[in-house]
């Protein structure tokens, strides 16, 4: 089934210049497996070299963290929406 | 690359920055980009600081709200085009920690320096390159008067 994919700013010129790509896929992980099949230059900004998501890259489905859902394996119906979001913090 | 902000989006997060003192705030921008990378500030949203661990020399937003923000600015025909943050008692200047923790490239960090509970000034930061090599630029902050 078809779902969208948000792509954030900084992560565009990575992904053909588009905010929103559609996949077909069963899982979120599907979807990002699918997403960096599409546009392999995403791939070291989404996944570190181990496979794992790396460590400031947050992916919500709908408005839920997949860290709290079930990761990789979460399931996607034809509404969802996933967003990819980086993390904003800092300091003085 | 300039980065243009109406004086009503200035003036509240700097505003923002003397309410939230001694601690730190912090928000999202939202505007417009144009092909030559320029952008315009339509909207300084407000957000909390999730650091309450130490909120006086720390600031962190809630990834929900970035995607609820980045979910509204879509719909609007906008993005997300930068952040704003205060330094209570500190140079409107970007530090180690903002570097490390800094991942949007292309997007525009503006920091504003709040003494003793008063907005003094405010700058703005272009965040280049890959993660591995990033870097922030000093960038031009236009003040749009009406």
């Amino acid at each position: 089934m078809s779902i969208k994919l948000l792509i954030p700013t900084p992560l565009r010129p990575y992904a053909g210049k588009q905010s929103v790509i559609e996949v077909n896929a069963q899982t979120v992980g599907d979807a990002l497996n699918i997403l960096v099949m599409k546009h392999p230059d995403l791939r070291k900004h989404l996944f570190s070299e181990d496979g794992k998501l790396r460590s400031f890259v947050n992916v919500y489905l709908n408005d839920e963290d997949i860290r709290y859902l079930s990761k990789d394996a979460t399931p996607v119906k034809e509404t969802d929406t996933i967003t990819i979001v980086p993390s904003v913090a800092g300091g003085r | 690359m300039t980065l243009k902000i109406p004086v009503e989006h200035y003036n509240q997060l700097r505003k923002h920055g003397e309410a939230a003192y001694p601690h730190e705030c912090c928000g999202v921008l939202v505007g417009e980009l144009d092909e030559s990378g320029g952008k315009a500030v339509k909207a300084a949203v407000q957000c909390g600081n999730t650091r309450i661990d130490s909120l006086t020399n720390r600031y962190h937003i809630s990834p929900s709200e970035l995607v609820r923000i980045q979910r509204g600015a879509m719909l609007a025909g906008q993005d997300i085009v930068g952040f704003y943050h205060s330094h209570p008692d500190h140079p409107a200047r970007w530090s180690a920690t903002d570097l490390a923790e800094a991942h949007w490239t292309g997007c525009s960090y503006v920091i504003t320096s709040v003494e003793n509970g008063r907005a003094v000034l405010t700058n703005s930061f272009l965040l280049l390159g890959q993660e591995e090599a990033k870097h922030f630029e000093d960038e031009p902050l236009e003040v749009i008067e009406h």
